[in-house]
């Protein structure tokens, strides 16, 4: 008798999860299941790719036990490590490069009043975003086929074509991040560095340039994966032995599928999952 | 001894946009600002204080005009050539620095030595009573104490003027109050020109030595605390600081540089003719509602009808419609045993002395 | 006056110089941008322009003789013995048709999943919807082709799905899914779906709740604050989402040849088909200025939706 007493009966406790739900203004019928159905479409097809690379047996849906010799397979094969190592070498220049041009252009657009020709240079930088993957690919091949002709240039060496390509996408992606994280410092900040006698270059050096670091970061990882990722454009771009991973797993689909293909995929999948996890958590962290 | 004169502004102008949409935040303002004062620039929002502001700093360049530091024309030179410090409205406080390094930016950037730097710091912190706080990013302050990390910042380069740009519009009432009195120390322990921008009428009146009030680009009036609260020479100053009553009144020839003024119950009152003011039949006088009392009796200078009586603790509002149909407020100490039981709808005469009637320029 | 204009001048002397040094620092630190985008991006463009009306070169490439046979060849087809003889072809307009539908049914479909998923997200708490976010973000940054081989796996004859079926006995022989039109369309779906969840979701979260509130307040039930509150106050997104999906599925490449198995063909093939084995550079180029005109015609949509939202909320 005293313990119920002693105790108030907590007047949420009491109420079933039916009627807690009644009273949630944000509930709507049926769009948990949904979103929950969401996550599964985008997820199940990965995670079953995932598992069957670790399956001992040659079927990629048959599972039998479990083994890594698919991913020993892998390691050992030259040609993907010859892939692997152009499309790091690919990514790695196109992603310098493209977050360089970003980080200047992304100087030049933000904290500052409409300049003629602002405008314009923001649709040019953005502009790879919004032609279709497929037209970039063919224009591309157009034009380095053009200027072999024309110009006998062969962009071919030192995987140049790749790198230019490359650039033109990953530019904008560079561009954005950077972009957002200048137009949300507050010039005062500069202004305050000025009026504490620091030049131009130091306010750049001291102030501007420390409090863009997390902007450049996330936009060179950004630049990154979807240079390593890109298919598409590598694809039509490149010429003779210039296999890059994802055009290296096309190859294998194309011939016959074995677990060392899921094998190769769940690396790429890993790869990108860690850098964009790093660019989310960072971003989310700072935002605090 | 006459002071120097420690900022002037000349024939400043600046005009923002072009084409139609030009906006003159700064109308050809001249001002001298002289060394060791307490400066306020007063005025409502978008009356330019803060662009003269930016002007004095370098972060602008004026359209017209000139701006001087101790006579020296620095019109053309970048904001960090300039021996000027500025205290932000929003403090912009560097993130990423501690306090310490924040305090010590600008001794750095001017090439001070480690350990002279060092001191300076110690000397900062100790002035603003932040003591143990110099490894403190400035996220982890309370709004007052960024603001002392604000003005520490300022204060180490040991400017020639200091540029306060409503620094205090961020804080709470309480704290506001002591970081008036704060400031105040520390301009008098400093002795450094304080340039202080606020829309804040009390707290210019409490704070400053001498007040400009701008209104639509202009310095409609310089002064003392005092004589801008006793002398408004316009009806926006008037109107602006403090509360008033503007009445029109008749107005005779000026003559010996004095003016009778005719009230509407009858009577005339001789007033001194403030500079730049010529009446012309008509005038307008300010008449501050403390210096004004109802009467009874038939020595009045006005009449009206109470519609309202306030009481307020230290004192009680009347709030009256005049003859003429203009509103007028009376305010009245509530000391004991001066309680007059007037009423609303009462019909009562107003008095003053003629020390209380402020001739106005418009 | 000779003393006051001295200063003027002074004034718009260093006025001219600042002004002039800030527009070399800007055009100093665009160009190493917009020449890449420009020389490697926007050129190719003008390249397959002037490509697209040369003549189809015998071995791959072009022959620089002006044609408008590319255009022409889109619509109608030359007879075998008698070129003068032109007969009206309607299996390139068919493939645009297919690729719009599937297009168009992508998008409806994402819309259709996308919008419960993305306002079940915004009305978590604030810790679960960073999670749900980082959850739709991940499938948006990972290989397109590795997703689109992983969903090949998964609905092939013998893949997870129809062995799944058959194991528990639901089925005797496998459904055949993959290269069909479903298999693209579930492709495009799974490909582009996230494209329409985050737009919804940042509209969606920024609605002001106490909007809803007010709604129920005034007595509205759930389904009406749904209709009338929250689906008007979404429609930006709605519509930016769809454009954002619409757009990729319309000129996709790697969905219709692996799910779609390259027999039935979208825009992205057939483009680039002529780039491959059956060589007809100027017809790829005609059609990828067609898919890109196509294109721009919807950006302008979209640019013109997203600055109403600027203005309206600035």
């Amino acid at each position: 008798m005293a313990d119920v007493a002693m105790k108030p009966v907590d007047p949420v406790r009491a109420l079933s999860r039916r009627e807690l739900r009644r009273l949630d203004l944000a509930y709507q019928p049926g769009f948990k299941p949904v979103a929950w159905f969401c996550i599964l479409l985008l997820y199940a097809p990965i995670l079953v790719l995932a598992v069957f690379s670790f399956n001992e047996n040659r079927s990629v849906t048959r599972w039998t036990q479990f083994s890594l010799k698919w991913f020993r397979d892998v390691i050992a094969n030259e040609n993907i490590q010859a892939a692997a190592l152009l499309s790091l070498q690919v990514a790695t220049a196109a992603t310098i490069g493209a977050t360089i041009c970003a980080t200047l252009a992304a100087l030049a657009t933000t904290r500052t009043l409409p300049y003629r020709g602002m405008g314009l240079a923001y649709i040019v930088i953005n502009l790879p975003l919004m032609v279709p993957e497929i037209v970039t690919a063919v224009a591309t091949l157009a034009f380095f086929a053009l200027g072999r002709v024309v110009l006998g240039l062969d962009l071919g060496v030192f995987n140049i074509n790749l790198i230019l390509a490359h650039m033109v996408f990953c530019i904008p992606f560079a561009y954005l991040p950077i972009r957002a994280r200048l137009s949300g410092m507050d010039r005062i900040l500069e202004q305050a560095a000025a009026d504490l006698y620091a030049t131009p270059w130091q306010s750049f050096r001291y102030v501007t340039l420390p409090l863009l670091t997390p902007g450049i970061i996330a936009g060179a990882m950004l630049a990154f994966i979807v240079s390593i990722d890109d298919f598409t454009i590598s694809q039509l771009v490149a010429g003779p032995g210039q296999t890059t991973l994802p055009i290296y797993i096309w190859g294998q689909i194309r011939r016959g599928i074995t677990p060392a293909t899921n094998a190769v995929s769940t690396i790429m999948l890993v790869v990108s999952i860690i850098f964009v996890s790093l660019v989310f958590f960072l971003g989310q962290r700072r935002r605090r | 001894m006459e002071k120097q004169i420690a900022v002037e502004a000349r024939g400043a102008t600046k005009i923002f946009g072009t084409g139609e949409e030009t906006v003159r935040a700064l109308d050809d303002v001249s001002v001298a600002i002289r060394e060791n004062q307490f400066f306020t620039l007063l005025g409502p929002s978008g009356c330019g204080k803060t662009t003269l502001l930016r002007l004095i700093a370098g972060f602008e360049l004026p359209s017209a005009g000139d701006i001087l530091l101790e006579g020296q024309s620095v019109t053309h030179l970048p904001p960090y050539k300039r021996l000027v410090n500025t205290v932000f409205q929003s403090y912009a406080l560097f993130p990423h620095m501690t306090v310490a390094e924040n305090i010590a930016f600008g001794l750095e950037m001017r090439g001070l030595g480690k350990a002279e730097t060092a001191k300076r710091v110690e000397e900062m912190l100790a002035l603003v009573r932040l003591g143990k706080l110099g490894g403190r990013r400035p996220a982890q302050l309370s709004g007052g104490q960024q603001q002392r990390v604000a003005l520490a910042r300022a204060l180490a380069n040991r400017p020639k003027v200091l540029l306060l740009d409503e620094p205090l519009s961020a804080l709470d009432l309480k704290l506001r109050k002591e970081m008036q009195i704060e400031l105040k120390r520390i301009q008098l322990e400093t002795g450094i020109t304080f340039v202080f921008v606020t829309h804040d009428q009390e707290e210019a009146l409490t704070m400053s030595d001498r007040i400009a009030v701008m209104n639509f680009g202009k310095i409609l009036q310089i002064g003392s605390p005092t004589a801008i609260y006793e002398h408004p020479t316009s009806r926006f100053v008037a109107d602006f600081i403090g509360e008033t009553n503007l009445v029109e009144v008749g107005a005779a020839a000026p003559a010996n540089g004095h003016v009778r003024l005719r009230f509407a119950a009858g009577n005339e009152v001789e007033v001194a003719l403030p500079e730049g003011v010529a009446p012309g039949g008509r005038a307008t006088v300010a008449l501050r509602p403390e210096r004004i009392s109802l009467t009874r009796d038939a020595a009045r200078m006005l009449t009206g009808r109470i519609d309202n009586i306030v009481y307020f603790g230290t004192d009680t509002s009347f709030y009256l419609t005049l003859d003429d149909g203009k509103p007028l407020l009376v305010r009245v100490q509530n000391r004991e045993g001066a309680r007059r039981s007037y009423e609303v709808g009462e019909q009562v005469g107003i008095a003053f002395r003629p020390d209380a009637v402020q001739l106005l320029r418009d | 006056m000779a003393v006051a204009a001295a200063p003027a001048t002074e004034l718009a002397r260093v006025k001219a110089v600042v002004g002039r040094q800030t527009a070399l620092r800007r055009l100093a630190l665009l160009a190493p941008a917009l020449f890449i985008v420009f020389l490697f991006g926007v050129c190719p463009l003008f390249i397959i322009l002037i490509y697209s009306f040369l003549e189809s070169g015998a071995y791959g490439g072009v022959d620089w003789v002006f044609s408008t046979d590319a255009y022409v060849s889109f619509l109608f087809t030359r007879d075998m013995f008698d070129p003068s003889v032109m007969s009206f072809n309607s299996s390139n307009l068919e493939i645009f048709w297919r690729s719009f539908l599937l297009a168009l049914f992508a998008t409806a479909a994402s819309l259709l999943i996308g919008f419960p998923t993305a306002y079940f997200m915004a009305t978590r708490p604030r810790s679960t919807r960073t999670l749900w976010l980082f959850l739709i973000t991940l499938p948006f940054w990972t290989n397109l082709l590795v997703r689109t081989f992983a969903m090949m796996l998964l609905i092939r004859d013998e893949g997870f799905i129809n062995d799944g079926l058959i194991w528990f006995g639901v089925i005797d022989r496998p459904i055949v899914m993959l290269y069909t039109d479903f298999a693209v369309a579930l492709g495009l779906l799974y490909s582009f779906l996230p494209f329409m969840i985050l737009p919804l979701y940042a509209s969606l979260e920024k609605i002001d709740f106490r909007l809803v509130e007010a709604g129920f307040d005034l007595y509205a039930n759930r389904a009406k604050v749904l209709r009338r509150i929250i689906i008007p106050l979404a429609k930006p997104g709605i519509i930016a989402g769809s454009i954002l999906v619409f757009i990729p599925a319309l000129g996709a490449y790697i969905t219709p040849t692996l799910l779609g198995g390259g027999r039935d063909l979208m825009i992205g093939n057939l483009i680039a088909l002529q780039f491959g084995g059956s060589r007809n550079w100027p017809f790829g180029s005609a059609l990828a200025l067609i898919l890109m005109s196509v294109v721009l015609v919807f950006l302008m949509i979209y640019a013109r939706v997203s600055s109403e939202r600027n203005v309206q909320h600035g």
